[in-house]
């Protein structure tokens, strides 16, 4: 994500998508959906169960 | 005067929030500092994301926009919203989990505790303290800087002695800054966190419907969306930067002669093929740094003798690939922000961190979006050298010209500004009283309510303290004071990083870091003139290079230094 981020291809570009966001806006516009599908991934894949699990425990 | 009356009906639902919530608090210290643990997902989305939004998020993104161009949203907001997601999920959730089975309510008990050593918090504690205390001048010195221009001809009986001449009778900074101080003082001491994730969710909201009535009245006066697009201003086969369009009578028209603003600097100098490249662009589309030259009137001119009217600026447009990468250790400031970690705290179950981690980049880019555009579409109508923060508020002013909607858009910029404010207040108070006073006491000293009491005192003195500290530096550029602060927490992100992943981390290496964060991050920021834009070399943050030293440091101290032992692993780290 952090070499997505960097979005040198579109660096020079200033073509409009639908007419009024600057594609390098639009891009990033984008990054932060795609961060936000990357968040509910994790969620999904990687939640901590056992940590979840360790604060409950009485020890 | 109508601009006056919604800011005070929008404080006074306020303080009837806090009223409310007072009701609901269970009088406990628990309940006061972390609300007993009960804040669901969607109140901890709100509280979280309205604390790390500033007014930086509506008028300080209009406003770099209109300095920089588009990139700004790259730059600040969607790294912002990777990283701070992943800091939630994997700082927040964490110390969530170890706050709850060992019952820490502050930062410094977690590193204490962590590193088996008190010290760490005698060290710890005025760092974090002098990093809130800029944050917290921000917001009163923002909100003065905010209503007096907009409530300007109210009472010019009363008030005879503007910062500008042009705003007599505004309601001076020293008075709003007050009003807006014991606003949130009041809702802070009455509901301790509970008030203030209640506050934050109300005041969240409120930024967020602003920021997108602004933007939906600012692009009815461009012309509709797709007008808007051809505003910017545009460079010309002369090598000048141009605006095309202007007003008459309050209508946006193109012009038949395009207003010359400023020139590429060098222009002379370039290749044909440079000059073809440049020509007919709108620069605040794009992100290639380009240097340019204007003129802008001078403050001094009229009131010293022999001032000129005009002075020569220089600015750069666009962003440097490297300070785009380095930017992003800004943002892991919310690692190590102390009144983060106590609304973190605040949380019912680590379940409720999800819509936290999901929404949090999407709520990022519906408030940041329009107000990129808002700035990049004022380059082509506003004077080059009018003051960033200045940007949106005179958008607003050209563009539609209605007291109620700028009443009600001030109050989203003291939404944003009253959202960060209550957590740092309570935060100070919550650090004082545990860290220091029932550190040294002892628990057993005093009764829950004598806690509680303890805990609201201290709030009172630090609100007194920072309106004073406030008033004293009315005059400092409160956005640059904002990176400063964000650079020396991110500076100190390796302690916390460490502290949660890696066993061997030892108080020594500790300590040993946060010195070193803190004696980079100083040096830098004297170095700057105690404030102000800073770069290193081709365009370095200050912050990439004190989160370097700072974990060098760790990595280097600890690996020399004796291990924890096994017994302080065992509280925090599963075998």
């Amino acid at each position: 994500m952090l070499f997505l981020h960097q979005d040198s291809w579109a660096w020079d570009d200033q073509s409009l998508v639908l007419g009024f966001m600057p594609v390098g806006l639009a891009y990033h516009a984008v990054f932060s959906i795609c961060c936000a599908i990357l968040g509910g991934l994790a969620i999904k894949h990687v939640w901590p169960h056992d940590l979840e699990d360790f604060a409950d425990s009485k020890d | 005067m109508t601009t006056l009356i919604v800011i005070i009906l929008y404080l006074s639902l306020l303080l009837g929030l806090g009223m409310y919530t007072n009701k609901l608090s269970r009088g406990t210290s628990k309940d006061y500092f972390v609300a007993s643990h009960s804040i669901g997902p969607f109140l901890l989305l709100m509280s979280v994301f309205g604390t790390t939004m500033t007014a930086f998020a509506l008028v300080g993104s209009t406003g770099k926009t209109f300095e920089r161009g588009i990139g700004t949203y790259g730059l600040m907001a969607s790294i912002s919203g990777l990283i701070h997601a992943g800091i939630f999920f994997v700082v927040g959730i964490r110390l969530w989990c170890y706050g709850k089975k060992h019952g820490f309510v502050t930062q410094i008990q977690f590193f204490r505790a962590r590193f088996d050593s008190d010290a760490i918090g005698y060290v710890l504690f005025p760092i974090l303290v002098l990093l809130v205390i800029p944050y917290l001048l921000i917001g009163i010195i923002g909100a003065g800087k905010t209503i007096e221009p907009v409530t300007a001809g109210a009472f010019p009986e009363i008030f005879t002695n503007p910062t500008r001449a042009a705003w007599l009778g505004g309601i001076p900074p020293w008075l709003s800054g007050l009003v807006i101080s014991l606003v949130v003082l009041t809702y802070v001491f009455m509901g301790g966190s509970r008030g203030a994730a209640f506050a934050n969710t109300f005041q969240t909201l409120v930024f967020m419907v602003m920021g997108l009535v602004a933007f939906t009245f600012i692009v009815k006066g461009l012309g509709g969306l797709e007008n808007a697009g051809n505003v910017p201003a545009r460079i010309s086969d002369k090598g000048t930067l141009v605006q095309e369009y202007g007003f008459d009578k309050g209508k946006l028209l193109k012009l038949d002669q395009p207003k010359t603003i400023g020139k590429i600097k060098d222009w002379t100098e370039l290749s044909s093929e440079e000059k073809e490249k440049l020509v007919g662009k709108q620069p605040h589309f794009t992100r290639t740094p380009i240097d340019l030259e204007y003129k802008t009137l001078n403050p001094a001119f009229g009131k010293i003798p022999d001032a000129k009217k005009l002075l020569d600026k220089e600015r750069e447009l666009g962003i440097p690939p490297i300070t785009f990468l380095t930017y992003l250790f800004i943002p892991l400031s919310v690692g190590m922000f102390p009144h983060l970690f106590q609304h973190w705290l605040t949380a019912k179950s680590a379940k409720a961190f999800r819509l936290t981690v999901i929404a949090h980049p999407l709520c990022i880019m519906i408030v940041w979006v329009p107000c990129v555009l808002i700035g990049a579409w004022a380059s082509g109508i506003l004077p080059p050298g009018l003051p960033p923060p200045a940007v949106l508020s005179n958008m607003l002013a050209t563009l539609i010209d209605n007291q109620i909607l700028t009443g009600l858009l001030t109050a989203g910029v003291l939404a944003a500004i009253m959202s960060s404010l209550d957590s740092q207040f309570l935060c100070l108070g919550t650090i004082f009283t545990n860290d220091i006073v029932l550190h040294k006491a002892g628990k057993d000293k005093y009764s829950d309510k004598q806690i509680v009491k303890i805990a609201r005192l201290f709030i009172v003195a630090i609100v007194a303290l920072t309106y004073a500290l406030a008033m004293a530096l009315k005059d400092a550029n409160v956005f640059d004071l904002a990176v400063w602060c964000f650079s020396g927490f991110g500076a100190l992100f390796p302690v916390v990083f460490a502290a949660l992943y890696w066993k061997r981390a030892t108080k020594e290496g500790a300590i040993a870091s946060i010195l070193a964060a803190t004696a980079t991050w100083f040096y830098y920021f004297q170095k700057a003139g105690y404030g102000g834009e800073f770069f290193i070399g081709p365009g370095i943050v200050p912050a990439a290079i004190c989160f370097a030293a700072a974990a060098i440091t760790m990595l280097v101290v600890s690996l020399a230094t004796k291990p924890p032992s096994q017994e302080t692993l065992n509280k925090f780290f599963k075998s």
